[in-house]
Protein backbone atom coordinates (compact mmCIF):
# COMPACT_ATOMS: atom_id res chain seq x y z
CA UNK A 1 0.00 0.00 0.00
CA UNK A 2 1.09 3.42 -0.72
CA UNK A 3 2.76 5.30 2.10
CA UNK A 4 0.36 8.06 3.67
CA UNK A 5 1.87 11.73 4.52
CA UNK A 6 0.04 13.99 7.08
CA UNK A 7 0.87 17.67 7.06
CA UNK A 8 -0.57 19.12 10.57
CA UNK A 9 -0.94 23.15 9.76
CA UNK A 10 -2.52 24.12 6.23
CA UNK A 11 -0.45 27.48 6.71
CA UNK A 12 2.31 28.61 4.37
CA UNK A 13 4.58 26.13 5.42
CA UNK A 14 2.45 23.57 5.37
CA UNK A 15 0.58 24.03 2.33
CA UNK A 16 4.41 24.43 0.57
CA UNK A 17 5.10 21.22 2.26
CA UNK A 18 1.96 19.31 0.78
CA UNK A 19 2.41 20.78 -2.65
CA UNK A 20 6.81 19.82 -2.59
CA UNK A 21 5.53 16.47 -1.69
CA UNK A 22 2.62 16.06 -4.19
CA UNK A 23 5.03 17.39 -6.48
CA UNK A 24 8.62 15.48 -6.15
CA UNK A 25 6.62 11.94 -6.30
CA UNK A 26 4.14 11.06 -3.18
CA UNK A 27 1.74 10.15 -4.71
CA UNK A 28 -0.20 8.23 -2.11
CA UNK A 29 -2.61 10.02 0.36
CA UNK A 30 -2.12 13.01 1.78
CA UNK A 31 -3.69 14.78 4.73
CA UNK A 32 -3.93 18.39 6.01
CA UNK A 33 -4.89 18.64 9.05
CA UNK A 34 -5.91 22.76 10.61
CA UNK A 35 -7.66 24.18 13.50
CA UNK A 36 -8.72 27.18 11.47
CA UNK A 37 -11.53 26.73 9.25
CA UNK A 38 -11.04 29.23 7.01
CA UNK A 39 -7.32 28.15 6.05
CA UNK A 40 -4.96 28.09 3.91
CA UNK A 41 -4.30 31.72 3.30
CA UNK A 42 -1.87 34.16 3.82
CA UNK A 43 -1.16 36.30 6.95
CA UNK A 44 1.04 39.43 5.78
CA UNK A 45 -1.88 41.40 4.37
CA UNK A 46 -4.20 40.94 7.83
CA UNK A 47 -1.84 43.39 9.00
CA UNK A 48 -1.79 45.40 6.20
CA UNK A 49 -4.41 45.25 3.04
CA UNK A 50 -7.23 43.47 4.35
CA UNK A 51 -6.90 45.32 8.03
CA UNK A 52 -6.76 48.50 5.99
CA UNK A 53 -9.96 47.36 3.99
CA UNK A 54 -8.27 47.85 0.23
CA UNK A 55 -8.30 43.73 -0.40
CA UNK A 56 -11.42 41.35 0.10
CA UNK A 57 -10.76 38.11 2.10
CA UNK A 58 -10.44 36.23 -1.67
CA UNK A 59 -7.31 37.96 -2.22
CA UNK A 60 -5.14 36.27 0.20
CA UNK A 61 -6.09 32.47 -0.63
CA UNK A 62 -2.77 30.49 -0.56
CA UNK A 63 -2.43 29.01 -3.87
CA UNK A 64 -2.31 25.61 -2.50
CA UNK A 65 -6.00 26.00 -1.53
CA UNK A 66 -7.36 26.13 -5.27
CA UNK A 67 -4.53 23.89 -6.91
CA UNK A 68 -5.88 20.43 -7.61
CA UNK A 69 -3.22 18.16 -5.08
CA UNK A 70 -5.63 15.49 -4.22
CA UNK A 71 -5.27 16.68 -0.22
CA UNK A 72 -7.57 14.94 1.73
CA UNK A 73 -8.80 17.83 4.14
CA UNK A 74 -9.65 18.01 7.54
CA UNK A 75 -10.31 21.62 8.41
CA UNK A 76 -11.19 22.79 11.37
CA UNK A 77 -9.78 20.54 13.70
CA UNK A 78 -6.92 20.52 16.05
CA UNK A 79 -4.28 18.17 16.31
CA UNK A 80 -4.39 17.19 20.08
CA UNK A 81 -1.76 14.45 20.25
CA UNK A 82 1.20 12.18 18.64
CA UNK A 83 2.08 9.02 19.19
CA UNK A 84 5.61 8.45 17.54
CA UNK A 85 5.34 4.36 18.49
CA UNK A 86 1.96 3.66 16.47
CA UNK A 87 2.87 6.86 13.74
CA UNK A 88 -0.68 8.09 14.03
CA UNK A 89 -1.68 11.89 14.93
CA UNK A 90 -4.61 12.54 17.47
CA UNK A 91 -7.06 14.94 16.29
CA UNK A 92 -9.29 16.58 19.33
CA UNK A 93 -12.83 15.09 17.69
CA UNK A 94 -11.46 12.09 18.45
CA UNK A 95 -10.20 11.03 15.16
CA UNK A 96 -6.97 9.52 14.34
CA UNK A 97 -4.98 9.70 11.70
CA UNK A 98 -2.25 6.90 10.98
CA UNK A 99 1.34 8.55 8.68
CA UNK A 100 3.93 7.22 7.51
CA UNK A 101 5.50 10.79 7.48
CA UNK A 102 4.70 14.03 8.95
CA UNK A 103 5.55 17.58 8.81
CA UNK A 104 4.72 19.58 11.70
CA UNK A 105 3.56 23.14 11.19
CA UNK A 106 1.12 24.00 13.93
CA UNK A 107 2.97 27.60 13.72
CA UNK A 108 2.43 30.44 16.78
CA UNK A 109 -0.56 31.69 18.32
CA UNK A 110 -0.52 35.59 19.57
CA UNK A 111 0.44 36.17 23.49
CA UNK A 112 -1.35 37.76 25.30
CA UNK A 113 -0.64 39.86 28.55
CA UNK A 114 -0.99 38.39 31.92
CA UNK A 115 -4.28 38.72 33.74
CA UNK A 116 -5.68 40.41 30.08
CA UNK A 117 -9.77 40.84 30.74
CA UNK A 118 -11.81 39.42 28.45
CA UNK A 119 -13.55 43.05 27.26
CA UNK A 120 -15.38 43.91 23.66
CA UNK A 121 -12.51 45.93 21.86
CA UNK A 122 -9.24 44.30 23.32
CA UNK A 123 -7.51 42.49 20.37
CA UNK A 124 -4.77 40.07 19.01
CA UNK A 125 -3.91 40.09 15.40
CA UNK A 126 -2.81 36.21 14.25
CA UNK A 127 -5.67 35.01 12.22
CA UNK A 128 -8.20 36.23 9.71
CA UNK A 129 -11.29 35.40 12.41
CA UNK A 130 -8.64 38.62 14.61
CA UNK A 131 -7.95 40.53 11.51
CA UNK A 132 -11.84 40.77 10.42
CA UNK A 133 -12.63 41.52 14.57
CA UNK A 134 -10.67 44.27 14.66
CA UNK A 135 -11.42 45.38 10.92
CA UNK A 136 -14.83 45.82 12.46
CA UNK A 137 -13.71 47.93 15.46
CA UNK A 138 -12.19 50.32 13.28
CA UNK A 139 -14.86 50.59 10.46
CA UNK A 140 -17.02 52.26 13.66
CA UNK A 141 -14.49 55.28 13.54
CA UNK A 142 -13.13 54.72 17.00
CA UNK A 143 -11.73 57.95 18.85
CA UNK A 144 -8.69 56.62 19.44
CA UNK A 145 -6.73 52.70 19.01
CA UNK A 146 -4.38 51.88 21.98
CA UNK A 147 -1.43 49.63 20.62
CA UNK A 148 -0.04 47.00 23.49
CA UNK A 149 3.56 46.80 21.76
CA UNK A 150 5.87 48.28 18.90
CA UNK A 151 7.08 44.99 17.20
CA UNK A 152 6.48 44.63 13.83
CA UNK A 153 2.63 43.65 14.02
CA UNK A 154 2.26 46.42 16.28
CA UNK A 155 3.87 48.90 14.09
CA UNK A 156 2.19 47.58 11.10
CA UNK A 157 -1.17 48.14 12.70
CA UNK A 158 -0.11 51.84 13.83
CA UNK A 159 0.62 52.58 10.14
CA UNK A 160 -2.40 50.87 9.12
CA UNK A 161 -5.00 52.92 11.41
CA UNK A 162 -2.83 55.84 10.49
CA UNK A 163 -3.64 55.06 6.74
CA UNK A 164 -7.01 55.01 7.64
CA UNK A 165 -7.31 58.22 9.95
CA UNK A 166 -7.46 57.16 13.71
CA UNK A 167 -5.71 58.45 16.25
CA UNK A 168 -3.25 55.93 17.24
CA UNK A 169 -0.92 55.52 21.04
CA UNK A 170 1.34 53.08 20.46
CA UNK A 171 2.82 51.74 23.69
CA UNK A 172 6.56 49.75 24.44
CA UNK A 173 7.83 48.61 27.22
CA UNK A 174 11.45 48.66 26.07
CA UNK A 175 13.55 52.34 25.24
CA UNK A 176 12.86 52.29 21.45
CA UNK A 177 11.07 49.96 18.81
CA UNK A 178 11.83 46.43 17.79
CA UNK A 179 15.01 46.79 20.28
CA UNK A 180 15.68 43.33 20.91
CA UNK A 181 15.27 42.70 16.66
CA UNK A 182 17.54 45.91 15.36
CA UNK A 183 18.89 47.13 18.08
CA UNK A 184 18.35 51.06 19.76
CA UNK A 185 20.46 52.98 16.94
CA UNK A 186 17.28 50.96 14.02
CA UNK A 187 14.63 51.15 17.08
CA UNK A 188 15.36 55.34 17.18
CA UNK A 189 14.95 55.28 13.74
CA UNK A 190 11.81 53.19 13.49
CA UNK A 191 10.85 55.61 16.89
CA UNK A 192 11.29 58.83 14.22
CA UNK A 193 9.18 57.23 11.71
CA UNK A 194 5.94 56.42 13.96
CA UNK A 195 6.33 59.76 15.39
CA UNK A 196 6.37 61.45 12.01
CA UNK A 197 3.10 59.95 11.16
CA UNK A 198 1.19 61.31 14.14
CA UNK A 199 1.34 58.58 16.20
CA UNK A 200 1.37 59.14 20.18
CA UNK A 201 4.40 57.25 21.38
CA UNK A 202 5.01 56.05 24.35
CA UNK A 203 8.76 54.18 25.24
CA UNK A 204 9.42 52.88 28.27
CA UNK A 205 5.99 52.08 29.16
CA UNK A 206 4.21 49.02 30.48
CA UNK A 207 0.54 47.99 30.59
CA UNK A 208 -0.68 48.10 34.15
CA UNK A 209 -4.09 47.18 33.63
CA UNK A 210 -6.93 47.79 31.14
CA UNK A 211 -10.64 50.32 32.59
CA UNK A 212 -13.94 49.46 31.23
CA UNK A 213 -16.82 46.73 32.55
CA UNK A 214 -17.96 45.23 29.11
CA UNK A 215 -15.89 47.34 26.46
CA UNK A 216 -12.39 48.35 27.12
CA UNK A 217 -12.55 52.07 27.84
CA UNK A 218 -8.58 52.53 28.33
CA UNK A 219 -5.18 51.24 29.27
CA UNK A 220 -4.01 51.82 32.47
CA UNK A 221 0.01 52.53 32.30
CA UNK A 222 2.86 51.52 35.07
CA UNK A 223 4.11 55.05 34.93
CA UNK A 224 0.29 55.94 36.56
CA UNK A 225 -1.66 57.39 33.62
CA UNK A 226 -4.38 55.87 31.58
CA UNK A 227 -4.42 56.41 27.99
CA UNK A 228 -8.39 56.47 27.01
CA UNK A 229 -9.12 53.61 24.27
CA UNK A 230 -11.91 52.57 22.00
CA UNK A 231 -10.06 49.86 20.59
CA UNK A 232 -6.73 48.14 22.05
CA UNK A 233 -4.37 45.72 20.08
CA UNK A 234 -2.33 43.52 21.99
CA UNK A 235 1.03 43.03 19.71
CA UNK A 236 3.66 41.25 22.46
CA UNK A 237 4.80 38.36 19.58
CA UNK A 238 4.11 34.68 19.64
CA UNK A 239 3.84 31.21 21.24
CA UNK A 240 4.78 28.49 19.29
CA UNK A 241 1.47 25.81 19.03
CA UNK A 242 3.59 22.95 20.97
CA UNK A 243 1.02 21.94 23.47
CA UNK A 244 -0.39 19.20 21.21
CA UNK A 245 3.37 17.62 20.87
CA UNK A 246 3.52 17.77 25.04
CA UNK A 247 4.52 14.18 25.99
CA UNK A 248 5.03 12.62 22.49
CA UNK A 249 9.02 12.34 22.57
CA UNK A 250 9.89 15.45 20.65
CA UNK A 251 12.57 17.89 22.09
CA UNK A 252 10.29 21.13 22.94
CA UNK A 253 12.03 24.55 23.56
CA UNK A 254 10.44 27.18 22.36
CA UNK A 255 9.19 25.53 19.61
CA UNK A 256 10.08 21.66 18.06
CA UNK A 257 13.96 20.95 18.05
CA UNK A 258 14.81 18.92 15.16
CA UNK A 259 18.33 18.86 13.59
CA UNK A 260 20.09 20.96 10.48
CA UNK A 261 17.89 18.59 7.95
CA UNK A 262 14.60 19.93 9.62
CA UNK A 263 14.15 15.83 11.12
CA UNK A 264 12.20 15.83 14.47
CA UNK A 265 12.27 12.35 14.93
CA UNK A 266 12.37 9.58 12.30
CA UNK A 267 9.93 10.40 9.16
CA UNK A 268 8.86 13.59 11.42
CA UNK A 269 10.25 17.17 10.22
CA UNK A 270 9.09 20.53 10.98
CA UNK A 271 8.48 23.60 9.29
CA UNK A 272 7.70 27.32 9.64
CA UNK A 273 6.97 29.47 13.31
CA UNK A 274 7.09 26.52 15.14
CA UNK A 275 10.40 24.91 13.45
CA UNK A 276 14.06 25.43 15.82
CA UNK A 277 16.82 24.47 13.74
CA UNK A 278 20.85 24.58 14.14
CA UNK A 279 22.10 27.05 11.38
CA UNK A 280 25.52 26.63 10.88
CA UNK A 281 25.81 29.43 8.95
CA UNK A 282 25.07 31.38 12.12
CA UNK A 283 26.40 28.99 14.40
CA UNK A 284 22.71 29.11 16.89
CA UNK A 285 19.96 27.70 16.72
CA UNK A 286 17.00 29.51 14.67
CA UNK A 287 13.70 30.04 15.08
CA UNK A 288 12.10 32.23 12.67
CA UNK A 289 8.52 33.90 11.90
CA UNK A 290 8.37 35.01 9.00
CA UNK A 291 6.54 34.35 5.32
CA UNK A 292 10.02 33.29 3.17
CA UNK A 293 11.36 31.33 5.88
CA UNK A 294 7.80 29.68 5.93
CA UNK A 295 7.96 29.05 2.18
CA UNK A 296 11.36 27.81 1.75
CA UNK A 297 11.12 25.61 5.16
CA UNK A 298 8.27 24.07 4.53
CA UNK A 299 9.65 23.00 0.52
CA UNK A 300 12.29 21.63 2.86
CA UNK A 301 10.58 19.53 5.25
CA UNK A 302 8.09 18.10 2.61
CA UNK A 303 11.14 16.88 0.39
CA UNK A 304 12.96 15.81 3.60
CA UNK A 305 10.47 13.38 3.98
CA UNK A 306 10.76 12.02 0.57
CA UNK A 307 15.13 11.59 0.79
CA UNK A 308 17.29 9.31 2.44
CA UNK A 309 18.92 10.12 5.47
CA UNK A 310 22.23 10.49 3.45
CA UNK A 311 20.91 12.53 0.48
CA UNK A 312 18.98 14.78 2.69
CA UNK A 313 19.90 18.38 2.40
CA UNK A 314 21.06 20.35 4.75
CA UNK A 315 18.80 23.50 5.74
CA UNK A 316 20.54 26.46 6.46
CA UNK A 317 19.31 29.57 3.96
CA UNK A 318 19.89 33.67 4.93
CA UNK A 319 16.52 34.33 6.49
CA UNK A 320 15.19 37.28 4.67
CA UNK A 321 11.70 39.71 5.45
CA UNK A 322 9.74 42.71 4.79
CA UNK A 323 7.59 45.48 6.83
CA UNK A 324 5.86 47.73 5.52
CA UNK A 325 5.01 50.19 7.52
CA UNK A 326 3.50 54.14 6.67
CA UNK A 327 5.14 54.64 2.78
CA UNK A 328 8.36 52.68 4.19
CA UNK A 329 9.07 49.13 3.01
CA UNK A 330 11.74 47.59 5.86
CA UNK A 331 13.86 44.92 5.09
CA UNK A 332 16.04 43.05 6.30
CA UNK A 333 18.66 39.57 5.07
CA UNK A 334 20.29 37.99 7.61
CA UNK A 335 20.57 38.39 11.25
CA UNK A 336 20.57 41.27 13.70
CA UNK A 337 20.20 42.87 17.07
CA UNK A 338 20.98 44.60 20.09
CA UNK A 339 24.53 42.73 20.73
CA UNK A 340 25.47 43.55 16.97
CA UNK A 341 27.28 46.24 15.28
CA UNK A 342 25.74 48.19 13.10
CA UNK A 343 26.58 50.53 10.57
CA UNK A 344 24.87 52.65 7.77
CA UNK A 345 26.37 51.99 4.72
CA UNK A 346 24.16 53.69 2.25
CA UNK A 347 21.63 56.75 1.80
CA UNK A 348 20.52 58.40 5.47
CA UNK A 349 18.60 57.71 8.42
CA UNK A 350 17.11 61.13 8.14
CA UNK A 351 15.16 60.55 4.99
CA UNK A 352 14.25 56.62 5.78
CA UNK A 353 15.96 55.54 3.07
CA UNK A 354 19.12 53.86 3.74
CA UNK A 355 21.02 50.55 3.96
CA UNK A 356 22.87 49.30 7.53
CA UNK A 357 24.89 46.47 8.17
CA UNK A 358 24.78 44.43 10.74
CA UNK A 359 27.95 42.12 12.12
CA UNK A 360 29.56 40.35 14.72
CA UNK A 361 32.69 39.15 14.99
CA UNK A 362 34.21 41.49 11.94
CA UNK A 363 31.76 39.72 10.05
CA UNK A 364 28.60 40.69 8.39
CA UNK A 365 25.56 38.73 9.54
CA UNK A 366 22.83 40.89 8.17
CA UNK A 367 21.63 43.81 5.89
CA UNK A 368 18.51 46.24 6.98
CA UNK A 369 17.31 48.30 4.41
CA UNK A 370 14.15 50.92 4.31
CA UNK A 371 13.21 51.49 0.86
CA UNK A 372 16.40 50.14 -0.67
CA UNK A 373 14.86 46.47 -1.60
CA UNK A 374 17.24 46.60 -5.05
CA UNK A 375 20.56 47.04 -2.34
CA UNK A 376 19.59 44.82 0.48
CA UNK A 377 19.27 41.99 -2.19
CA UNK A 378 22.79 43.13 -3.61
CA UNK A 379 24.26 43.11 -0.42
CA UNK A 380 22.52 39.66 1.01
CA UNK A 381 25.23 38.36 -1.05
CA UNK A 382 28.00 39.50 1.95
CA UNK A 383 25.69 37.86 4.39
CA UNK A 384 25.62 33.99 2.27
CA UNK A 385 29.78 34.69 1.61
CA UNK A 386 30.57 35.40 5.23
CA UNK A 387 32.32 38.53 3.71
CA UNK A 388 34.31 40.98 6.33
CA UNK A 389 32.77 44.07 7.46
CA UNK A 390 35.47 45.83 5.46
CA UNK A 391 34.18 43.88 2.52
CA UNK A 392 30.60 44.76 3.16
CA UNK A 393 31.56 48.47 2.94
CA UNK A 394 34.06 48.57 0.11
CA UNK A 395 30.70 46.53 -1.76
CA UNK A 396 28.18 48.96 -0.41
CA UNK A 397 30.14 51.63 -1.71
CA UNK A 398 30.66 50.12 -5.29
CA UNK A 399 26.69 49.91 -5.47
CA UNK A 400 25.62 52.46 -3.93
CA UNK B 1 9.01 30.45 -22.03
CA UNK B 2 7.33 33.94 -21.20
CA UNK B 3 7.60 35.71 -17.93
CA UNK B 4 4.83 37.76 -17.07
CA UNK B 5 4.49 40.16 -13.87
CA UNK B 6 1.29 41.56 -12.45
CA UNK B 7 2.46 44.79 -11.88
CA UNK B 8 -0.49 45.51 -9.81
CA UNK B 9 0.06 42.79 -6.81
CA UNK B 10 4.16 43.65 -7.50
CA UNK B 11 5.47 45.59 -4.09
CA UNK B 12 9.07 45.88 -5.91
CA UNK B 13 10.17 43.60 -2.37
CA UNK B 14 13.29 42.19 -4.94
CA UNK B 15 12.94 38.64 -4.41
CA UNK B 16 12.59 37.48 -7.75
CA UNK B 17 16.13 39.97 -8.51
CA UNK B 18 18.36 37.69 -5.88
CA UNK B 19 16.77 34.72 -7.26
CA UNK B 20 17.75 35.64 -11.59
CA UNK B 21 19.26 38.70 -11.92
CA UNK B 22 19.57 38.21 -15.50
CA UNK B 23 15.47 38.62 -15.53
CA UNK B 24 14.57 40.49 -12.83
CA UNK B 25 15.83 44.49 -12.04
CA UNK B 26 14.58 46.53 -8.79
CA UNK B 27 15.68 49.96 -10.48
CA UNK B 28 16.86 52.96 -8.39
CA UNK B 29 13.21 54.22 -8.77
CA UNK B 30 11.78 51.03 -6.74
CA UNK B 31 10.03 49.43 -9.89
CA UNK B 32 10.65 46.15 -11.02
CA UNK B 33 11.38 45.83 -15.01
CA UNK B 34 11.79 42.68 -16.79
CA UNK B 35 15.46 42.04 -18.66
CA UNK B 36 13.84 39.57 -20.55
CA UNK B 37 10.19 38.87 -21.24
CA UNK B 38 11.28 35.69 -23.33
CA UNK B 39 14.24 33.84 -21.17
CA UNK B 40 15.73 30.73 -22.33
CA UNK B 41 14.48 27.44 -21.08
CA UNK B 42 17.87 27.06 -19.13
CA UNK B 43 16.71 30.00 -16.69
CA UNK B 44 13.39 27.79 -15.95
CA UNK B 45 14.02 26.68 -12.67
CA UNK B 46 15.51 29.83 -11.23
CA UNK B 47 12.26 31.44 -12.48
CA UNK B 48 9.94 28.92 -10.77
CA UNK B 49 11.75 29.54 -8.17
CA UNK B 50 10.80 33.04 -8.35
CA UNK B 51 7.23 32.13 -8.91
CA UNK B 52 7.68 30.52 -5.58
CA UNK B 53 9.20 32.81 -3.71
CA UNK B 54 7.49 35.89 -4.33
CA UNK B 55 5.79 37.54 -1.35
CA UNK B 56 2.94 38.90 -3.61
CA UNK B 57 2.72 35.68 -6.03
CA UNK B 58 2.84 38.40 -8.51
CA UNK B 59 5.13 36.39 -11.69
CA UNK B 60 3.62 33.59 -13.56
CA UNK B 61 5.29 31.81 -16.23
CA UNK B 62 2.97 31.24 -19.80
CA UNK B 63 4.58 28.52 -22.39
Amino acid sequence: MASTMVVAGASLAGMHAAHTLRNEGHDGPLVVVDADPRTPYDRPPLSKQVLAGEWDVDRIRLPGASEDLDIDWRLGQRCHGLDLDRRRVDLAGGENVPFDGLVIATGASARTLPDQPDLAGIHVLRTLDDCLALRADLERQPDRVVIVGAGFIGSEVAATCRGRGLDVTLLEAAPVPLERALGVEMGTVCAALHRRHGVDLRLGTAVAGFAGTDRVEGVHLTDGSTVEADVAVVGVGVVPNTGWLEGSGLTLRDGVVCDETLLAAPGVTVAGDIARWPSRRFGEALRVEHWENAVQQGEAAGRRLLVDDRDADVFDPVPWFWSDQYDRKVQLAGRSGADHEVEVVIGSTDEWRFVALYGRDARVRGVLGFNRPRHVMQLRQLVVDGSSWDEGRERAREIA
Amino acid sequence: MRVVVDFDLCESNAVCMGIAPEVFEVRDDDFLYILQEEPPEELRPKLEEAVQRCPKQAIRIDG
